[in-house]
């Protein structure tokens, strides 16, 4: 796979392709980890198609030859069915509620036959060539508010119709395009404007509301102290700032605490409160119910127990790691979902922290590779698109890990190329392989 | 457009490469600095379990095992298995309701979680054992049935040498933090067992098993590696004859006091009785906390070990002591000759101290008839010996024969809780009188072993031991030999032969003579057997319990034969009243003789050992002690039941005043102890639930 070559391989970026391979050969020996045991004979079990290893295995060669497909199409095929693909992801999406199978815990998941099709996992690709297509259109100017609506709009109606199938996880990872779209040029105010935002609403969670007033109300004095003593020339900015300052107080006095008692779930505010380290208890005595109902036939808090023994297993692993197999967590099925959304903690408590470190890095390097790539796109499509590529994957590794390690709620979402899951792994694949498609023929794209 | 924002290409780097390093410092947190999450891991994947050896054994002289392990069975309980199983034909076998088999079900769940198996019943009796194991397969598997060692005791005899095994509690452990017990074991609360626990225990094994999320065994760590084997523990070969300890039992039913029966050459005990005593067999199995219970609340104090844990005056036993050092002192010969006429007046007035035989008499013959006035005299006689200079000095002199001829001071026997007795010293006096303002007519009755000097019966035998072989002893002990060697030093102390004094042998013919007359013709004619010589000396000991007079002690004690003693032996049998001679000589006499002749012979003695044996010599003081007792019992449950409203509702539907069924209300208090757990079950021990039982108090008591 070189330059030299000529055919699908010509100008495809061989770093990113090696190490789209590293991290899908980290997978599979992860999750052969989890169910292994010794004893076992691995071959028959491929073979007979009956353990998630073999199955992953399949899914690895279904992605490879889906992968081929893609970069023996023409790139200009992605550019113009953008908007149609997002269509038919638009409506895919909307299919799920009439005709969703009842699968444990989601109503997101469409059976095809026998294959059980997901049509939010797979939607974002859809969005991120929808998004391309429409910042790199001649008359959108990202300058203009207008534009700014569209653009959210083709993110968040995937995002919200998410919502509505119980898939938080698949939800929030639409967010992720705002990095695309600050890139693009959206204002920073709206980053540090939604930053702010999770600062406050985190802090009400975990400081006394009226001390958190206090601290609030201190810094609002402090400001206007010095607008008028320092910087006069901004004097004018005094009402903005009692205007944040109220807004400030308002939301953690009354819409934060009316989102959690009224908007949403009690099991998801118990994920949020169990993140920060907090026990939640309902005040509303129908929820309280509700809530104890839903956890009756559970033994322990489920979400709480899995990331304490997801941290467990990752902190076994100390510095070298357990070794292949040899991890007593991952082999007595101790870390709950493990092929799946906590597939790092097999590979953390195997190979321990230089294992771990190792495949940061790896993500790491591809994401500033991708970042480079999209860089050095001609086309506007391209480099939105590659950014898009590049927000996916780092989003779903941030939250990822670091629910495993205890940083986050438990979010259900996918470790890219890692976790167990043909539609994940399907919907990486093709992401990558077209991000490699587009930059192959960077230079055929007239400026 | 899109150039303009071509720097915040660096921005997202950043953004990138912060989040990652939040993500890494986490990881450094998690791998590398907290221990926390390894020694969790442990604990979630490891199960340390400890393989228990089996205990020693305990033989006798003759190599019979006094005490032994067998068998019982637990029936463990799996709940998350306990499905579609026959629950009525198990609750038909164990005698409990569907309504007791739930709640023990979900009692098990709380405890050990639904995976694990938890104890459903303990030790079963062996006809439960046998319904359940035939019909083990109707349960399974839910249901199965696990081994539990337990101590048997084959002759229900020597159950205060033995001592028991009880659950260690916090004390215990904190005590022996270094020595592997940990909550749930066993250990020798008294007795032998605590003695040579270190002996009888073995070596802990550590197995470690790997478990899964389920907590279900998977197999050993690392194939076994760190595991070590459990060694078991050692047996005990001691010098108890469990025949003469079976007799002396026997002798000593219905009675309160002790038997102790010793080789004179060896300070081996041969039997050891404590009177009123239990079938040891009572506290293994599951009733024992029940009997414990009742054990416990017996105001006999059979738990008591009297033969090293109770003092008494020596009474006129302490004479033969008195002739030593009255002799070795110079102060007496054996031709010394007081006349008796009636009492002793050596102090002149006030209480004189009686003598039974009036007449005169030289040492022999006051030994043999035990005249009180003759070692008063003698006693006088060293209390005011010229060669000291006061009577301070010549009783610290007496005090130093006393404690020579192991008075006094524990001896250090191999059995916990030996008492020390009292000598009384010149500082004692001091005390009580002030400095120099005693003389010997103050204390004049410790001359004949009474008033302020206790002795335990372990001290008198060895004093018998130490007079039978002439000047030395060797401390008493039960323990001749341990398997494998003593590897503790246990048994150092007991080899040693111990010579206190310079006593020439003629002093102690002597003595012997006056004893040898003691069961010839004199008190202790009741021991006298054919055939054999045997030296002894019988005490009535006059005593007081909450400073009223009770009926006499009977004391005997002696050794026998008197030329190559094989035997030194006491007998007390307290408040028997009448005469040292009356009770505890015969018994004395019974017991050398099944020792020395191996069996009673003649069907006169046959016929005075089944009277002896049958002889109640209780005290009604026992007896009104046990009435209180029970009524007090009936007046705490009264009271109970008033305080919980119980005998409110009753009186009310009751319309005459008889006594109400307490038996019903116990079963409603119980009710209301299942309700309300604020109410303090302060209830009588048979009122105890089953489930209460196993977190009741510990059973470990101070005797």
């Amino acid at each position: 796979m070189n330059n030299t070559r000529q055919g699908i391989s010509k100008g495809i970026d061989t770093t990113i392709l090696w190490l789209y391979f590293a991290l899908v050969t980290i997978g599979w020996i992860a999750i052969f980890s989890v169910e292994y045991r010794t004893g076992d004979n691995a071959i028959q079990k491929i073979l007979s198609f009956n353990t998630n290893y073999a199955k992953q295995l399949f899914f690895i060669g279904l992605s490879l030859i889906v992968g081929v497909f893609v970069l023996l199409t023409d790139s200009k095929f992605f550019t113009a069915t953008a908007n149609l693909a997002y269509a038919f992801g638009i409506v895919t999406l909307l299919l799920v509620f009439p005709f969703h199978s009842h699968i444990k815990g989601t109503n997101s998941i469409i059976k095809v036959g026998a294959f059980n099709f997901q049509p939010a996992e797979i939607c974002k690709l859809f969005v991120a060539l929808a998004l391309a297509k429409y910042l790199s259109r001649l008359e959108t100017n990202f300058n203009k508010t207008n534009s700014h609506l569209v653009a959210f709009a083709i993110t968040l109606t995937p995002s919200i119709l998410a919502i509505f199938q119980n898939e938080t996880g698949l939800a929030l990872v639409y967010f992720s395009f705002f990095i695309v779209m600050y890139r693009e040029g959206l204002p920073a105010w709206y980053l540090v404007l939604g930053f702010s935002l999770i600062v406050l609403v985190v802090a009400t969670l975990l400081v006394d509301k009226n001390i958190l007033a206090i601290i609030l109300t201190t810094i609002a004095v402090f400001v206007i102290y010095l607008l008028y003593s320092r910087f006069k020339r901004y004097r004018r900015y005094t009402f903005l700032v009692v205007g944040i300052w109220l807004l400030a107080v308002s939301i953690q006095r009354f819409a934060v605490p009316y989102v959690f008692d009224h908007i949403m779930q009690p099991y998801q505010v118990k994920r949020i409160y169990a993140a920060i380290g907090k026990d939640y208890v309902p005040k509303d005595a129908q929820q309280l119910k509700e809530l104890q109902e839903k956890e009756k036939g559970k033994k322990k808090d489920e979400s709480d127990y899995n990331v304490k023994q997801s941290k467990i297993a990752i902190g076994s692993g100390g510095f070298l790691g357990k070794g292949f197999l040899k991890g007593l967590q991952t082999q007595g099925d101790f870390v709950p979902e493990q092929h799946t959304d906590f597939i790092f903690t097999a590979w953390a408590e195997s190979f321990g922290f230089w294992g771990s470190f190792l495949l940061l890095g790896i993500y790491l390097f591809l994401l500033l590779r991708i970042v480079n790539i999209a860089e050095r796109q001609r086309s506007a499509f391209s480099r939105v698109y590659a950014y898009s590529v590049a927000s996916i994957i780092f989003f779903h590794v941030m939250v990822n890990i670091c629910m495993t390690v205890g940083l986050a709620p438990v979010i259900g979402i996918p470790l890219p190329m890692l976790s167990y899951g043909g539609s994940s792994l399907l919907t990486f694949t093709v992401l990558i392989f077209i991000l490699l498609r587009l930059d192959a023929d960077r230079q055929m794209v007239l400026r | 457009m899109s150039v303009f924002n071509q720097s915040r290409k660096n921005v997202i780097r950043l953004i990138f490469l912060a989040a990652f390093a939040v993500i890494l410092l986490q990881l450094i947190n998690l791998q590398l600095v907290s221990s926390k999450y390894k020694k969790l891991a442990q604990e979630n994947a490891i199960l340390r379990k400890v393989v228990y050896p089996s205990r020693g054994i305990i033989f006798d002289r003759k190599g019979k095992a006094i005490l032994d392990n067998t068998t019982m069975y637990d029936l463990m309980v799996t709940p998350s298995q306990v499905k579609g199983i026959d629950t009525a034909s198990l609750c038909r076998i164990l005698d409990i309701d569907t309504a007791e088999f739930r709640e023990r079900v979900i009692s098990a769940i709380i405890k050990n979680t639904r995976n694990r198996p938890s104890v459903f019943s303990a030790l079963l009796s062996p006809d439960k054992y046998a319904k359940i194991n035939e019909n083990l397969y109707k349960f399974q598997p839910g249901f199965f049935l696990q081994e539990r060692p337990v101590r048997i005791y084959p002759f229900n005899t020597a159950a205060n040498i033995l001592g028991y095994l009880s659950e260690v509690d916090s004390n215990f452990l904190k005590k022996h933090a270094n020595e592997g017990y940990q909550m749930g074991d066993y250990a020798g609360m008294t007795g032998m067992e605590r003695s040579y626990e270190k002996v009888l225990m073995g070596e802990r094994g550590i197995q470690y098993i790997l478990k899964d999320n389920l907590n279900r065994p998977k197999g050993p760590y690392e194939n076994g590696a760190y595991d070590t084997a459990a060694i078991a523990g050692k047996h005990l070969y001691t010098s108890i004859d469990v025949e003469l300890q079976k007799l002396g039992e026997k002798l000593m039913e219905n009675k309160i006091g002790s038997i102790i029966a010793m080789d004179p050459k060896t300070g081996g005990i041969l039997a050891l009785v404590s009177a009123p005593t239990y079938n040891p067999n009572l506290l293994t199995g599951s009733e024992r906390r029940k009997h414990f219970n009742e054990l416990y609340r017996d105001p006999a104090l059979p738990l008591l070990n009297r033969a090293v844990n109770a003092t008494y005056s020596p009474g006129s036993t302490f004479k033969t002591l008195q002739a030593l050092i009255g002799l070795h002192e110079g102060v007496i010969t054996t031709g010394f000759r007081v006349a008796c006429s009636g009492a002793f007046y050596g102090c002149g007035g006030g209480k004189p101290m009686k003598c039974l035989d009036k007449g005169v008499f030289d040492l022999r013959g006051a030994i043999t008839i035990s005249d009180n006035t003759y070692f008063a005299t003698v006693m006088q006689r060293v209390m005011n010996n010229p060669k000291y200079p006061n009577q301070d000095s010549a009783l610290a002199v007496w005090d130093k024969y006393m404690y020579a001829f192991g008075l006094g001071h524990r001896l250090g026997i191999d059995i916990p809780t030996e008492k020390r007795g009292h000598i009384p010293t010149p500082q004692y006096f001091d005390k009580i009188y002030g400095q120099g303002r005693w003389n010997y007519c103050n204390f004049r009755s410790v001359s004949i072993g009474q008033g302020e000097v206790d002795v335990t019966p372990i001290q008198v035998v060895n004093e018998m031991a130490f007079i039978a072989n002439k000047g030395w002893y060797h401390i008493p002990h039960l323990v001749d030999s341990i398997e494998g060697g003593d590897k503790f030093g246990l048994l150092d102390p007991y080899k040693k032969v111990i010579t206190p004094t310079d006593i020439p042998d003629s002093i102690f013919e002597a003595v012997h003579d006056g004893m040898q007359g003691v069961v010839e013709r004199g008190t202790g004619i009741g021991a006298k057997i054919d055939g054999i010589t045997i030296c002894g000396k019988t005490g009535t000991v006059e005593n007081y319990y909450k400073g009223v007079k009770q009926p006499n002690h009977s004391f005997f004690c002696g050794f026998a034969p008197r030329d190559n003693p094989k035997i030194a032996i006491m007998c007390v049998v307290e408040n028997s009243g009448h005469f040292g001679g009356t009770f505890a000589a015969p018994i004395c006499g019974l017991m050398i003789e099944k020792y020395l002749k191996d069996s009673i012979s003649g069907d006169a003695r046959k016929a005075n050992l089944d009277r002896l044996s049958k002889l109640n010599l209780i005290p009604p003081r026992i007896y009104k002690e046990l009435r209180t007792r029970d009524s007090l019992d009936h007046l705490k449950d009264t009271a109970y039941l008033k305080k919980t409203g119980y005998w409110k509702t009753t009186t009310d539907t009751l319309e005459t005043d008889d006594e109400p069924d307490l038996k019903a209300e116990k079963t409603k208090s119980r009710k209301s102890d299942k309700d309300s757990s604020n109410t303090p079950a302060k209830i009588k021990p048979d009122a105890i639930l089953p489930d209460n039982k196993k977190k009741a108090t510990k059973d470990s008591i101070n005797i």
